[in-house]
């Protein structure tokens, strides 16, 4: 009896692994459970090989494990091309008719997918379904789970379409019954309502309640599916959703709707935010709030469109021509990657500042059930005038806090400009020394300082006494806390830093210079944030943890890694 | 309001003899008789001698980058539809760095107008060939002469289906007023294109070099008719026709959008947003 399971079906693009990944992760939540769920998939519509795999357990779990339990292969190809990853005692479940193997076999289990699918539902390319039900049987779960969900995945669509799939899936779930073999998983149920969220729709929730009005972008992988999100929303909360004719667009855009006074976001991949580089200039000169999310796969240029990475950390930091405050957040799960964004729209607005949020593709589409408890912000709060203005109104009025009165144009009563030259107090161009001294001094030494006061804390667990520090950013959050909790030869605790600039550079000196050894655990070649641990601290880590094939850090490759002390 | 009441103190920074100077006082003509206090009226600019002209208006100004106006404009009329959204724009900035702003923002079909200060040159950097620079035409950089062909924009933009093309020229303030006004109560992108000799850099399309060209379109001149639009559009040699060149009606972004249904995206209350409705189609009981 286990109570921990992964799967992972695999199959061609088109043949519907995300659809039916969905309505498992449904019925698992509905049935009382935790999932995990990641896709790995090739950047093509049809064919090629993909995979959705979940990890259910009845306690929370955050992080792909290397290899799964049950392994359903919806086509040939993926028989051989996964047998790899399926762990020791596991099941691989293939259509031996249907893709030309010999039945009986050892190494997998013959379920007639495709002869299931025609005769229960009339069609061969309801097999999904039927390996969906066969999964639901197979695991314990009643079918009455697996059927609402289906109901809801396909809401909308013909009676018919539900009803096949629904009939397929219950003939899979009833061939599993006879494969008493299969049933080896028992977990306690944990119960109560879970909602099913990725990076990308808690941070589109997140956005939506902070107040954006105003979100432009142009699609890229991974970043498409906040959009989507977004534009799914538009309507009923009253958000204009813009595809521009590209990032530059889209990033002006946003700074043209942020000055008029919407709350403005727009997201991205590196690529595009390559694009977006000037006008992020552009929010620091004109002192634009702007909030925008890159989420990082891997680069250089088109790289690997549908894979992750982190490699674009000293990008961010660094964006944009000149000097300029800027706050970058780190979120390393979906409840983080909300309260951050809320968190980054704030700060924007406050300081006048563009603001940006570095996701992944492995936090942007990876699933997991997450308690609406866990979702969490502060009141939001708004800093701009409207209505009747002081005559003297400067829009750059220099003082203490750098921040100036930020009048909204067409709803205070007075008029504003704003100027992507050097500039005086009233906004117009200036070519004066002092006056451009002065606006240097406000746009970046004195709102890094305010900034720098609010900085989000490292979160450190484990870390005093350990033998070994783990120290990461952004979505190696989950991998490196189950970790730390699995490793059994060697004791370790982990830092994660949920925003990286302005750096905390105070706490973390204090959190290492008692560690015994410390290493960062980074998706990239460079080791880019132990660089700059070292340039803000001057502390020097032991080594780092790197993985940049494209692919997350799977549990496994980190305890390895833990336990073989292996660095690079 | 006069045109005086938007004049603005700070000192220009243009050459004398500057064909802006007449587009600045069309400007403030036009922006006066457009009934619209400052306050309600947004310009924006990119970067060149144009982008400067809003800093010599009093209304709001947002003056961003080079070839970025439209964009910016675009996301501040979104926002906020009731500012009355004005661009100043050059032929660098708007055909050139701003090539591709131009033609999605033609089929955006904002209500805004556009306003491109045609000088065939590059004033900003000093003289080089433009967009729309006449092939041949020697500059330090194109030494040679111009190879390029010059970009149409006027053609370009009726072919592209803007609703809204004219020509104006700085050297006629009073004609031109006119034109931005046209431009101000046609509802969706109205461009104005208009020539404007460089004193300093353009020794070829001179302000006599103009006046020697242009002429008024008369009455007799039907702009809704498309086709007849377009051959209008191609003369440029030597004979150059001023006016509204092309005019139809067409649904507006806003109309298509639905945002003209709405009351202005500023406006909404952001301090209490209840997201609970979308977190109920991500939210799974167990049951």
């Amino acid at each position: 009896m286990k109570n921990e399971l992964t799967i992972r079906i695999a199959g061609e693009a088109g043949q519907g692994m995300q659809t039916i990944g969905a309505v498992l992760c449904r019925a698992f939540i509905s049935a009382g459970l935790n999932v995990f769920a990641n896709q790995d998939y090739m950047s093509r519509i049809r064919g090629g090989n993909n995979f959705f795999q979940l990890r259910v357990c009845s306690k929370p779990v955050h992080a792909p494990r290397r290899r799964a339990d049950i392994i359903v292969a919806l086509d040939k190809a993926s028989v051989e091309l996964h047998r790899p990853a399926l762990a020791a005692g596991g099941l691989l479940v293939a259509d031996a008719k249907k893709y030309g193997l010999a039945a009986g076999t050892a190494g997998f289990a013959d379920v007639p997918l495709y002869a299931l699918a025609a005769q229960a539902a009339g069609a061969e390319l309801f097999m999904n379904s039927v390996a969906c039900g066969f999964l639901t049987g197979a695991t314990c779960t009643d079918f009455r789970h697996a059927e609402s969900a289906i109901r809801r995945a396909f809401e909308g669509k013909p009676a018919e379409i539900i009803s096949k799939n629904i009939a397929a899936a219950k003939a899979g779930y009833d061939f599993s019954l006879q494969q008493a073999d299969c049933r080896s998983f028992a977990p306690g149920a944990a119960g109560g309502e879970a909602l099913l969220l990725d990076g990308n729709g808690a941070m589109a929730l997140a956005a939506i309640k902070s107040g954006c009005k105003f979100y432009s972008a142009y699609p890229m992988s991974p970043s498409t599916g906040l959009m989507e999100t977004m534009s799914q929303y538009a309507e009923q909360f009253g958000i204009a959703v813009e595809q521009a004719e590209d990032e530059i667009a889209a990033v002006n855009m946003a700074i043209g709707a942020s000055f008029a006074g919407a709350r403005a976001m727009t997201a991205t991949s590196g690529g595009g935010f390559a694009l977006m580089t000037e006008g992020i200039s552009l929010a620091a000169m004109t002192e634009t709030p702007v909030v925008i999310a890159d989420m990082q796969r891997p680069a250089p240029a088109t790289g690997f469109p549908t894979r992750t990475e982190q490699a674009d950390l000293d990008f961010a930091l660094h964006a944009g021509h000149g000097e300029f405050a800027r706050a970058v957040f780190t979120p390393g799960t979906p409840e983080q990657a909300f309260a951050l964004t809320a968190k980054a729209f704030d700060t924007a607005e406050r300081y006048q500042i563009p603001v940006f949020i570095l996701s992944d593709q492995h936090l942007a589409e990876s699933y997991r059930s997450v308690r609406l408890s866990d979702l969490n912000m502060p009141p939001v709060k708004r800093y701009a005038l409207t209505g009747k203005i002081a005559p003297d109104y400067k829009r750059y009025a220099l003082n203490d806090t750098g921040i100036s009165p930020r009048a909204l144009p067409g709803l205070a009563d007075c008029v504003v400009y704003a100027d992507s030259d050097e500039h005086t107090e009233e906004g117009h161009i200036t070519e004066d020394a002092a006056v451009r001294a002065a606006m240097v001094r406000k746009r970046f030494h004195l709102k890094m300082a305010a900034l720098a006061r609010e900085t989000e804390k490292p979160q450190a667990v484990g870390v005093e006494n350990a033998d070994i520090v783990l120290v990461g950013f952004g979505s190696t959050y989950d991998v490196m806390r189950e970790a730390a909790e699995s490793a059994r030869t060697i004791k370790t605790g982990f830092i994660h830093l949920s925003q990286v600039w302005p750096f905390p550079a105070q706490e973390m000196e204090a959190l290492l210079k008692n560690a015994k050894k410390a290493v960062t655990v980074e998706n990239n070649a460079a080791g880019q944030l132990a660089r700059l641990i070292r340039r803000e601290t001057g502390i020097k880590l032991a080594g780092s943890i790197l993985k940049f094939d494209g692919r997350p850090f799977d549990l496994e490759y980190l305890v390895e890694a833990l336990e073989t002390g292996r660095l690079q | 309001m006069n045109p005086e009441d938007f004049d603005t103190g700070d000192p220009i920074a243009w050459c004398p003899g500057c064909g802006n100077f007449g587009i600045l006082n069309a400007v403030k003509t036009a922006l006066a008789q457009s009934g619209r206090p400052p306050s309600q009226i947004l310009l924006v600019s990119g970067i060149g001698q144009a982008a400067k002209l809003p800093h010599y208006v009093n209304c709001n100004c947002f003056n961003g980058l080079h070839g970025r106006a439209l964009p910016a404009a675009a996301g501040a009329k979104i926002a906020n539809r009731e500012l009355t959204v004005v661009v100043a724009t050059g032929d660098g900035d708007c055909y050139g760095e701003g090539g591709n702003h131009f033609i999605h923002n033609i089929r955006r079909n904002l209500d805004i107008t556009v306003i491109v200060h045609d000088n065939q040159i590059y004033g900003l950097t000093k003289g080089q060939a433009s967009p729309t620079t006449d092939q041949g035409h020697i500059t330090k950089i194109q030494s040679a002469g111009v190879i390029l062909e010059p970009l149409r924009p006027l053609e370009l933009a009726i072919a592209m289906g803007a609703s809204f093309a004219a020509r104006g020229f700085s050297g006629d303030t009073e004609h031109l007023a006119g034109l931005i006004v046209k431009g101000m109560s046609h509802k969706g992108f109205a461009l104005i294109d208009v020539l404007q000799p460089c004193v300093s850099f353009n020794k070829v399309n001179t302000y006599q070099w103009y006046s020697k060209r242009v002429y008024k379109l008369d009455s007799s001149y039907n702009p809704a008719d498309r086709i007849a639009a377009f051959a209008k559009a191609c003369e440029l040699g030597d004979r150059i026709p001023l006016g509204v060149i092309y005019e139809t009606a067409k649904e507006t972004y806003e109309e298509k959008s639905g945002l003209d249904k709405r009351p202005p995206l500023v406006g909404a209350d952001i301090l209490n947003v209840d997201i609970n409705p979308a977190l109920k189609d991500f939210a799974v009981t167990a049951e």
